[in-house]
């Protein structure tokens, strides 16, 4: 039963120290659940990679899976899957717990403020910065990992086309019937999936 | 009752559109922009563009997990501390689920090395990255960016990104960035009574 408890403060103190968001987090978690041996290294890099394969953040995945594998693997006793699932939503909970109540409290008194010169004042003053904190997200995803996993040329290019063609659907609006509409980047995200499937699934 | 908050916005839309949002968000909480900007701003009109702006401000400089901090933050501004619940509770089901059904029916191998689940995400991921590059330049509009304060993202952008540690970490722009909006602000102000005070002095 202890395993609960300790996961409960890994993941608070994940939900609490995590700054940055994503791969920020990373090493945090694994040092919160790879070095007290409640899952291998190879399954943590496998846990960072089915990650990388389904949606939503990092820190949720790796807790719900986490959460799921420790019990088990920590003491047989606890092998099954409501004990699993136990631990999946009191992992899950503990990470997001913190952040959330956190949120919740400076939003409100920043509503409670927002008339005040001060609170504007900082806000026009963030405003850029956040521009560019988005820039920066773009700028770093420009990397090997997302555009040539493999080091084959012709997937790079293929690649930096599929972006190309994204952004443009994503940004400009296209004309049909007369009225305009951007196309949603929901819909995007599948064509993109498609186009990957038949341009490296099919061999 | 409600009169701060939009009027068309029950906690059930909230949840299945922030739910919506979690299950199409690859690649972390940056990911999501495009689609909140899509969902909550154009479709909805829940919020405007420069509101979403401040409420990423909030959500980037609170530590935990960015998606989760959007997630409320927007929720809270639109439906109040419980729309913050919905739409929190959306966001992080999709990924809660499918890992949890991962966990349960597969073993990580079995994705990993899925060929077709990895060509998809070939596809996915550099479109990813379009959809995030088309949110800075619509943020850079609804930030009335000007000649004198365009250098702000850019200088953000250039340091973070070069990932130099500490002085590229983005808690530290967004507090360089409230703290230069608060002196922007206060300076004339302080400066204004200054010169009255000197003025009332001679006389």
């Amino acid at each position: 039963m202890q395993i609960y408890f300790q996961l409960i403060w890994a993941y608070l103190k994940i939900g609490i120290f995590g700054f940055g968001g994503g791969y920020a987090m990373l090493s945090l978690v694994e040092k919160s659940v790879v070095q007290p041996g409640w899952i291998s290294e190879t399954m943590f890099t496998d846990i960072v990679a089915i990650s990388q394969m389904t949606p939503g953040p990092i820190g949720i995945n790796s807790a719900t899976y986490i959460g799921f594998v420790a019990p088990g693997s920590v003491d047989t006793a606890l092998n099954g899957v409501g004990w699993g699932l136990l631990g999946s939503c009191l992992a899950t909970l503990a990470v997001v717990v913190p952040s959330f109540l956190l949120v919740l409290y400076s939003s409100h008194f920043i509503r409670r403020h927002s008339e005040s010169g001060a609170i504007k004042a900082v806000f026009a003053g963030l405003r850029p910065v956040v521009v560019g904190l988005i820039a920066s997200a773009a700028i770093m995803l420009m990397n090997a990992a997302n555009f040539n996993p493999n080091g084959i040329d012709w997937q790079l290019w293929v690649n930096i086309a599929i972006c190309a063609i994204a952004f443009c659907l994503a940004f400009f609006p296209i004309k049909i019937w007369g009225k305009k509409f951007k196309m949603h980047p929901i819909l995007i995200i599948i064509l993109a999936g498609v186009a990957g499937y038949l341009i490296y699934g099919i061999n | 009752m409600n009169d701060s908050h939009s009027p068309q916005s029950s906690y059930w839309s909230l949840f299945s559109t922030f739910f919506k949002i979690g299950a199409f968000t690859f690649g972390g909480g940056w990911a999501m922009i495009s689609i909140i900007e899509r969902e909550i701003v154009d479709k909805h009109n829940w919020i405007e563009r420069d509101d979403f702006l401040d409420l990423l401000a909030i959500a980037q400089s609170l530590p935990g997990i960015l998606a989760v901090n959007i997630a409320t933050a927007v929720g809270d501004k639109i439906r109040g501390g419980k729309g913050s619940v919905a739409a929190a509770i959306g966001t992080i089901l999709p990924s809660f689920l499918i890992i949890l059904a991962i966990a349960i029916f597969l073993t990580p191998d079995t994705i990993k090395n899925n060929h077709v689940i990895s060509s998809i995400f070939m596809g996915i991921r550099p479109a990813v990255v379009a959809l995030i590059i088309a949110p800075v330049i619509t943020s850079a509009q609804a930030a009335h960016l000007k000649w004198k304060t365009v250098w702000i993202p850019l200088v953000v952008a250039l340091m973070i990104s070069l990932d130099l540690g500490t002085i590229s970490s983005p808690v530290l722009y967004i507090l360089l960035g409230a703290v230069g909006g608060l002196l922007f602000w206060w300076l004339p102000r302080y400066s204004a009574r200054k010169g009255r005070k000197h003025h009332s002095d001679k006389i």
